[in-house]
């Protein structure tokens, strides 16, 4: 019955959900600090746009180790399709990724979290409008997705 | 900062890109799936990086001063205001259009998703119009 749920399996699941947790806990256990990963992006930016939105003192002030979480996420990704993955490629449409990526972008910024920040920094903070904030989110994309399914775009 | 604490960010993000990848939330067509509740896996691996992440985050505080590696415990504070809630509307609307969310946009490209490029300039683009149009604090 509960297969049906998860007709891929469930282990590779909850392994790679606990991994994600041990970087956001290890970050936590040896530098105080709180993992999220839409700051990054802001934060980022700081390098080169002079305007005082991003001269913040939480982005400048972040930026160098959110750029070097940033590199490990990608060394991680890496290391695992070194030792077990074949490359894969989506095959979900450009226009889906840009469009997807500025609202992503936009919307994670104006919340101050996204999937990481609200999802799991929040949530293991006990921070009840994180909550709130994902339910919305997952709503959302919920209606999006089966919007888009309708639609016929599905890939 | 000295090296351990560069190494310290450098090995906790690969722990989260390594997670990413293990539990193929890097491929947008597994997300997409949850969404349409063909496979609730996504499920799953948010509750188990919550469990684990809730536990460092509640019990190191308690067991230690401070961070191993030095400074303070941060602490999130989650306010509830409009923002919030239009902010976390519109990322889903995005998250559903195309199965991807920044840190899975940044972990792809490690196992060679090259196509999530174009949702990582998106996200950057995103941002920048946050942060040029609707800045606060």
């Amino acid at each position: 019955m509960i297969e049906s749920f998860f007709p891929r399996g469930m282990a590779h699941y909850l392994i790679g959900g606990m991994l994600i947790g041990g970087g956001v806990g290890l970050l936590f256990v040896l530098r105080g600090l709180i993992g999220g990963t839409s700051t990054f992006f802001t934060s980022t930016l700081s390098y080169v746009v002079e305007r005082p939105f991003f001269q913040q003192a939480r982005f400048v002030g972040t930026r160098a180790w959110r750029a070097v979480y940033a590199l490990g996420l990608v060394l991680g990704a890496a290391l695992y399709l070194a030792v077990y993955g074949e490359p894969f490629q989506t095959g979900v449409a450009a226009w889906r990724l840009l469009l997807g990526g500025v609202l992503i972008g936009f919307g994670a910024r104006l919340s101050n979290g996204c999937t990481a920040g609200h999802g799991i920094c929040g949530l293991a903070s006990l921070q009840w409008p994180s909550l709130l904030a994902v339910l919305t989110f997952l709503a959302t994309a919920i209606g999006m997705a089966h919007l888009v399914q309708w639609a016929g775009g599905m890939p | 900062m000295t090296a351990p604490r560069w190494l310290a960010a450098l090995v906790a993000g690969t722990l989260f890109g390594l997670g990413l990848a293990w539990s193929t939330m890097i491929r947008p067509e597994i997300v997409i799936d949850f969404l349409l509740f063909r496979d609730l896996g996504l499920l799953l691996v948010l509750g188990g990086a919550v469990v684990v992440a809730l536990a460092c985050y509640q019990i190191a505080p308690r067991l230690l001063s401070k961070p191993l590696l030095g400074g303070t415990f941060a602490q999130r504070e989650s306010v509830l205001d409009r923002r919030t809630i239009i902010g976390a509307a519109l990322f889903g609307l995005g998250w559903g259009l195309c199965g991807v969310c920044p840190g899975p946009a940044i972990a792809g490209l490690g196992a060679g998703n090259w196509p999530l490029l174009i949702a990582l300039v998106g996200i950057f683009v995103g941002a920048y119009l946050q942060g040029r149009f609707f800045p606060k604090n």
